[in-house]
């Protein structure tokens, strides 16, 4: 069956599975094909494709059990974080780290080890799983941790699929007293500007901008930068305290058919990023936003990914250093504005200190922003690889749909070791297509 | 005020827990009834944490109908709404074969259900109300040369609803048919169906429980089933039976 990411690039035909059960996914390890678990699909790229043997996770969908007094809820790894959301935050909880949009297996996220508009303060989605359970190619099922099986935990946090199928999993919820969310909108004129608002804000919960990628010149790194904190009972009205956890439903729309490509050029993006910005000069200070608007507003179009045509896009996400971070980011923002191929939303957001064994996130800041395909596009992301490698600069996996072995190799000095952990461990029996090109 | 609980009889299926999740959805606790229903505690979970109602678990055979009585005279609760998903399709092929075989799918899909219901009618009745579902197939709405023996299996059951409704109309007690086209569940999984004409799970769960709401007789699901059905019921036989379909 035809199977790409969320990009719809690269697309290729695989064999997809369907295990209900353990059992099922049991008689496809075991067996003598390559396999990769997928989940919802969510990573722009190839993933969680593999040609032989593609492990469609999502009927393995059940939540097994919860403790109200810990807020620990064990789950099986095809669980949607958006039906976790829909069942606990009627009863005051939420996730502790989310990625921005909803719509992601609990498998997906451990795999990718994502990271929120919290990175800076709570750390990765690593921070809130108390175990998991990975089914190895000899169909044994072992329950990592931080304390048990470290090795294992280390690195399936993160490690793409490529350490096995993850079958369940124990997650901490955060208790919450609303649904709602307190949120400071603050427009930075630069980029030295939008850094100097992240670094007073630490104590920020949720903090992230949007960057207008098409901005040159003195306006290079113009933003709009979003703290945002959960609200407590009383920061609501009186109407809505009686019912804290009812919020406005979002009105989904969907992207009836792919843009032609002629309605995406800069003219139409500078155009769009600017009155995006201006929109956004006028929502400044605080306000309450409802949690699916402020999580996930991109999730309130549902296919949104149409927008950048049939070609599909990529998505092109790096950290940087903190050193380093203002250089890099300068000169990426500066490829890009001039290359007048920008993305609608460009995210710039800083990440806190992490520990783990291949996860994304470094000390430093993410920037990331998506291109519709074209040679053009090739082209300008190789530059962009280029920059943040001499920056001392890595990628994000989860995004990555045609970076080459060698930038990955020059970009993470923990490739080797991951690659000896696999053979050691005999986990070489899953693999990508991302993994075969980026020889993991 | 607390509902009374909703039977699920066969509730490993897929359609039986899409039914049993429209139902807790909407508040009511969930009794699922099952051969070997200790393998459905992660599903008792599932919706018990999702739905926030109780769910109980209750072994049942609708094979061994001489337990139906006592069966539901040990349920904890008698329960408002009762539904039987349970049917099984064989192989047509060693169903012509070998009569064990097919007399073992005319039991699952006719006399097992209907002798369950017979139970819970009787019940129902003397307390004067509740709604009884039976989920048959349009493969009883005629039979063809690649799936007769399920498909009369079927017919018979369909009758027995529709001859039960009419019995129970004037005490309260209503009951009723639903008749799925394709769904996509365990049971269909090694076929290639037409996507247009297949339905989710989820969509015989949501129909079946609009049509206990709104007090319906009979329906298909997706809807365009009852329009194929009619077509094929009025082809003649002459004709008919000449038809590979
Ligand atoms: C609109 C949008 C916004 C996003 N925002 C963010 C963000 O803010 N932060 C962030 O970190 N990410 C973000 N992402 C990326 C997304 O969170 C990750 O790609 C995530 O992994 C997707 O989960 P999935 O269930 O769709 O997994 P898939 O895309 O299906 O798979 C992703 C990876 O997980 C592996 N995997 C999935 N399930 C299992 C399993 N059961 N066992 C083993 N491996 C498994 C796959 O092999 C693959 O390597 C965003 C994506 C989108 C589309
Ligand atoms: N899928 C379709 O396209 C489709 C179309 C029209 C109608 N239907 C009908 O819809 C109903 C549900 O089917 P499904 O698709 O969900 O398939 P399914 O998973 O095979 O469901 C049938 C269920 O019936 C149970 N069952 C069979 N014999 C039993 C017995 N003696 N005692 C107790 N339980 C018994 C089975 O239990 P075990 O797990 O113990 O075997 C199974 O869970 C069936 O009646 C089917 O005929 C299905």
């Amino acid at each position: 069956m035809k199977l790409s990411g969320w990009g719809r690039y690269p697309v290729h035909d695989a064999r997809v599975e369907t295990p209900r059960d353990e059992a099922d996914v049991r008689a496809l390890v075991t067996g003598k094909r390559q396999a990769i678990a997928r989940g919802n699909g969510r990573a722009y790229g190839d993933s969680a494709i593999n040609l032989s043997a593609t492990i469609d996770m999502r009927g393995l969908n059940r939540m097994l059990g919860f403790d109200a007094k810990t807020g620990q809820l064990t789950v099986e790894a095809g669980v949607i974080l958006g039906d976790i959301i829909a069942a606990f935050l009627p009863r005051g909880w939420f996730p502790m780290v989310t990625p921005g949009t909803k719509f992601v297996s609990v498998g997906g996220a451990i795999a990718a080890d994502v990271h929120g508009k919290n990175h800076h303060k709570d750390g990765s989605f690593r921070n809130s799983v108390d175990w998991v359970e990975v089914m190895g190619a000899d169909g044994t099922v072992t329950r990592c941790s931080p304390r048990d099986n470290t090795a294992l935990f280390d690195h399936t946090l993160g490690g793409m699929g490529l350490t096995g199928v993850i079958l369940r999993a124990a997650l901490r919820l955060r208790p919450v007293e609303t649904a709602w969310i307190r949120q400071i909108t603050r427009p930075a004129a630069s980029l030295k500007d939008a850094m100097d608002i992240f670094e007073d804000a630490k104590d920020a919960t949720y903090s992230v901008a949007w960057i207008d990628c098409l901005a040159t010149g003195r306006n290079l790194g113009r933003s709009l930068v979003t703290l945002g904190e959960h609200a407590s009972l009383e920061d609501l009205s009186t109407a809505n305290r009686k019912a804290p956890f009812a919020t406005p439903k979002t009105r989904t729309r969907s992207v009836p058919l792919d843009f032609p490509t002629f309605a995406l050029n800069k003219f139409s993006l500078r155009a769009f990023n600017a009155a995006y910005y201006k929109a956004g000069l006028r929502q400044q200070g605080t306000r309450l936003v409802d949690w699916d608007s402020y999580f996930y507003p991109l999730d309130a179009i549902l296919d949104w990914n149409r927008i950048y045509g049939a070609r599909g896009f990529a998505q092109f996400q790096c950290v940087l250093p903190l050193e380093a971070s203002e250089a890099g980011l300068s000169e990426l923002l500066d490829t890009i504005a001039s290359a007048g191929s920008g993305s609608f939303l460009a995210v710039l957001k800083r990440f806190g200190a992490q520990q783990s064994a291949f996860s994304f996130p470094m000390e430093g800041y993410t920037l990331a922003l998506d291109f519709p395909i074209s040679a053009k596009t090739h082209a300008l992301l190789e530059d962009l690889d280029a920059i943040t490698l001499a920056h001392g600069g890595r990628f994000y996996l989860a995004k990555d749909s045609r970076m080459s072995a060698d930038t990955l190799a020059h970009s993470d000095a923990r490739v080797p070791a991951f690659q000896s952990q696999r053979t050691e461990n005999d986990w070489t029996r899953f693999s990508s297509v991302q993994s075969q090109r980026l020889a993991l | 005020m607390t509902k009374a609980p909703v039977l699920i009889l066969g509730a490993r299926s897929d359609i039986g827990q899409a039914i049993a999740r429209a139902f807790a959805a909407e508040g009511y606790p969930i009794q699922l009834a099952a051969r070997n229903a200790e393998t459905l505690e992660p599903v008792k979970a599932d919706i018990e944490l999702r739905q926030n109602v109780s769910v109980s678990l209750h072994e049942f055979d609708a094979l061994a109908t001489e337990t139906h009585e006592g069966f539901v005279t040990a349920l904890p609760d008698l329960p408002d709404i009762a539904v039987s998903v349970v049917g099984y399709m064989g192989e047509q092929a060693e169903n012509e074969r070998d009569l064990d075989a097919a007399a073992r799918v005319i039991r699952s899909n006719f006399e097992g259900p209907a002798s369950i219901l017979a139970a819970l009618a009787n019940a129902f009745e003397e307390r004067g109300g509740g709604t009884l579902v039976g989920v048959s197939s349009v493969a009883g709405d005629r039979g063809r040369a690649t799936n007769y023996v399920y498909g009369s299996a079927k017919a018979g059951f369909t009758a027995f609803l529709s001859g039960l409704r009419n019995r129970l109309a004037k005490t309260g007690v209503h009951v009723v048919t639903v008749l799925p086209g394709f769904v996509a569940t365990q049971m269909t999984a090694d076929m290639d169906l037409p996507a247009k004409l297949t339905a989710a799970p989820d969509e015989v769960g949501a129909a079946t429980l609009k049509a206990v709401k709104k007090g319906q007789n009979v329906i298909y699901v997706r809807r365009i089933w009852w329009l194929i059905m009619l077509i094929i019921r009025n082809i003649p036989e002459a004709i008919f039976k000449k038809l590979s379909i």
